[in-house]
């Protein structure tokens, strides 16, 4: 038996219909639909439906925030940082937004890296990269503790503007931290084992590539929020 | 295709990476990439932008940002296209989502400052 489509070469035809051609072949073919590995799908799957969590979390901010009668805090107000003497807007987010970017780009070069099989430049980019997960976690540490001890910040109450702040602030960057947290023990314990040789072994890194794809997931997630609940 | 050669595929062989390698320069360009985008968002809450454009360009460079990490660091864009369109498809939902409760909440918003 033989099928008309190609599935490495796109010559002849418009990239439309290749693309349609290719979700063809993959979907009716009778054997596996993704051409991946099964830890790579999975953990794409994962990841939709912790999209649809972030997703609805920020959806549901944005549903209250509509509602409210009082003003909202002011974000670049409520997060300054005093430096020098001046309120600097937001400055602690913006660190942590480049600590979270460069994590992913530490990330992106050990999966890299991985991929060329090299042990230790692989183990160490890992390593870095939890490294950056950790100092987010301990500024966002920083970042609550100012919050609720110095400005006495709550769920159901604030000094800055309509109530619902506290809640949704507190839900939303405690969901994405808790993230961060479970990716940093991921991250060592992948880097760990890249260390000590195991997927040389196997002769197999795939497994780096799947958790690069967890780290960044995490990244992306960060993107929206700084958006969205900092910036808006 | 042959059959045969559906089934000489590297999925089939758990242990053969048949993921492509890109050069280092590509991440570290997108790296530089999402810092200046970073930077720009950030300095549009610091030259104090207010409505309308202000909130374009939030969501503008957010999306930017968000696209250069799913397509290069997360190598969606050398994916097959199944694989893409399983990936990226479900979340259009959330828009369907977001409209019904902006809607919702405009609504709410009415009755408080109307009746509240």
């Amino acid at each position: 038996m033989t099928m008309r489509v190609n599935m490495n070469t796109h010559s002849n035809s418009s990239l439309i219909k290749t693309h349609i051609q290719d979700l063809i072949v993959d979907w009716s073919s009778d054997v596996s639909t993704f051409k991946v590995r099964w830890s790579k799908a999975m953990m794409w799957i994962f990841l939709i439906s912790d999209t649809f969590i972030f997703g609805t979390f920020l959806i549901s901010y944005m549903a209250v925030r509509l509602t409210v009668i009082d003003p909202w805090p002011d974000t670049s107000q409520v997060f300054a940082l005093h430096v020098g003497g001046t309120d600097v807007p937001l400055l602690l987010i913006a660190i942590m937004t480049f600590v979270l970017i460069s994590s992913s780009g530490t990330m992106a070069l050990a999966v890299n890296a991985s991929q060329k099989k090299l042990r230790l430049r692989s183990g160490v980019l890992i390593l870095l990269t939890a490294f950056g997960g950790l100092m987010f976690i301990g500024m966002q540490a920083f970042e609550w503790t100012k919050l609720i001890v110095d400005e006495g910040v709550r769920p159901w109450a604030n000094a800055f503007g309509a109530q619902q702040f506290g809640s949704f602030f507190f839900m939303i960057t405690g969901f994405h931290g808790l993230h961060v947290t479970i990716g940093v023990i991921y991250l060592s314990v992948i880097a760990k084992r890249v260390l000590q040789g195991r997927y040389d072994r196997l002769n197999d890194y795939q497994i780096v590539e799947v958790s690069g794809l967890y780290w960044h997931f995490v990244d992306l997630v960060w993107v929206f929020i700084f958006a969205f609940f900092y910036l808006w | 295709m042959k059959e045969q050669e559906i089934f000489q595929h590297p999925s089939f062989f758990p242990g053969v990476t048949e993921e492509k390698e890109h050069p280092i320069k590509l991440y570290l360009f997108i790296w530089g990439l999402l810092f200046i985008l970073s930077a720009l968002s950030y300095f549009v809450d610091y030259i104090n932008l207010e409505g309308l454009l202000r909130w374009f360009l939030i969501t503008a460079l957010a999306l930017l940002k968000a696209g250069l990490i799913v397509s290069v660091f997360m190598h969606l864009a050398w994916e097959r296209i199944a694989l893409i369109y399983t990936i990226l498809l479900p979340p259009i939902l959330l828009l369907l989502m977001l409209a019904i409760f902006a809607n919702d909440g405009n609504a709410i918003n009415y009755l408080r400052s109307t009746f509240g």
